[in-house]
């Protein structure tokens, strides 16, 4: 148990510490860096506690290919380092606000912690956790009976996601030369191909 | 102080989603920070959500984890999507300069 308490301690302050720091970190990817540093130490979280399919999705989708597309865009879209202006500058207004909301939530999200205990026949629920099969083992046990059509939903939910990246992030080029498919299948010998009659001593005039 | 509950776990997530909002309220930098404190955020409702699926004993939190986790990668696709667009039309993603709903 006191191993469990290290373990737990060394990654939250880990966790802690670097989500502090990806929203006051000076460069945007540094940010980026201590997100990534945020999902791992989470992620190992999950897994200590037990949920190791989605510590391990975590992981594998999250830092693989979540944060990686952050570290992509930052990279792509030349964003100079700015300087740190929370509290010099041009005097915003919503800072005090914001503060005062930020706390607020803490607050009341602390509260949870102190003496709250739920009734022992609180939950009647056919999906309670069996201690003799994996994690894993039990998640698609659930998933794919009782809740398929979350998970199909979730499915439609990704591929309109991605339809909507292509499409918001395409454009028309110009001046590209492109293959043109149609063009290309419905050529036939009649019109792609010219037979000449060439003279002895003399060239053929290729028009191209 | 060397048991660990679920007491933990839920401050460990409240702490997180605190930082993330203040990361979205307090934020004059460039808009994919927003992006990531909304990941943070996420990130801090899958840690509640797991830690008492866990500590009650019922799978069910972990499947919400799970459409969570889809939820928020459908939603940086399409918000890096339309960063992009926005700084080729416009040049810049500072929070300052995106003002153009007068908001």
């Amino acid at each position: 148990m006191i191993v469990h308490s290290i373990f737990f301690y060394f990654f939250s302050v880990i966790a802690i510490f670097s989500s502090l720091m990806v929203i006051t970190s000076r460069s945007t990817i540094n940010s980026v860096f201590f997100l990534i540093l945020d999902f791992i130490s989470v992620g190992c979280l999950f897994i200590m506690v037990g949920a190791e399919f989605l510590g391990m999705i975590l992981l594998i989708v999250y830092v693989g290919a979540v944060a990686v597309l952050f570290l992509f865009v930052v990279m792509m879209l030349n964003v100079a380092e700015q300087k740190q202006s929370w509290f010099i500058g041009k005097k915003s207004t919503h800072i005090p606000t914001g503060l005062i909301v930020s706390v607020l939530i803490l607050l009341e999200l602390l509260v949870v912690v102190g003496g709250w205990k739920y009734k022992e026949d609180l939950m009647s629920s056919s999906t309670l956790l069996l201690s003799e099969i994996s994690n894993t083992h039990q998640l698609g046990l659930v998933m794919y009976t009782d809740y398929i059509l979350y998970f199909q939903l979730a499915g439609i939910v990704l591929l309109l996601a991605m339809i909507g990246a292509i499409l918001l992030t395409f454009r028309e080029r110009v001046g590209v030369k492109k293959q043109s498919y149609l063009n290309q299948i419905s050529r036939s010998p009649s019109n792609a191909v010219e037979l000449i009659e060439v003279k002895s001593n003399q060239g053929v005039k290729v028009d191209d | 102080m060397t048991e660990i509950g679920l007491g933990h776990y839920l401050s460990l997530g409240a702490i997180i989603f605190f930082l993330g909002v203040i990361g979205i309220f307090l934020n004059r930098k460039n808009i994919i920070v927003i992006l990531m404190s909304i990941e943070l955020i996420l990130l801090a409702v899958n840690i509640n959500l797991i830690s008492f699926s866990i500590f009650s004993g019922d799978i069910l939190g972990q499947i919400f984890t799970m459409l969570i986790l889809t939820v928020a990668a459908a939603e940086a696709a399409i918000g890096l999507a339309i960063i992009v667009v926005y700084y080729r039309n416009r040049g810049s993603i500072r929070v300052e300069d995106i003002h153009g709903m007068k908001g």
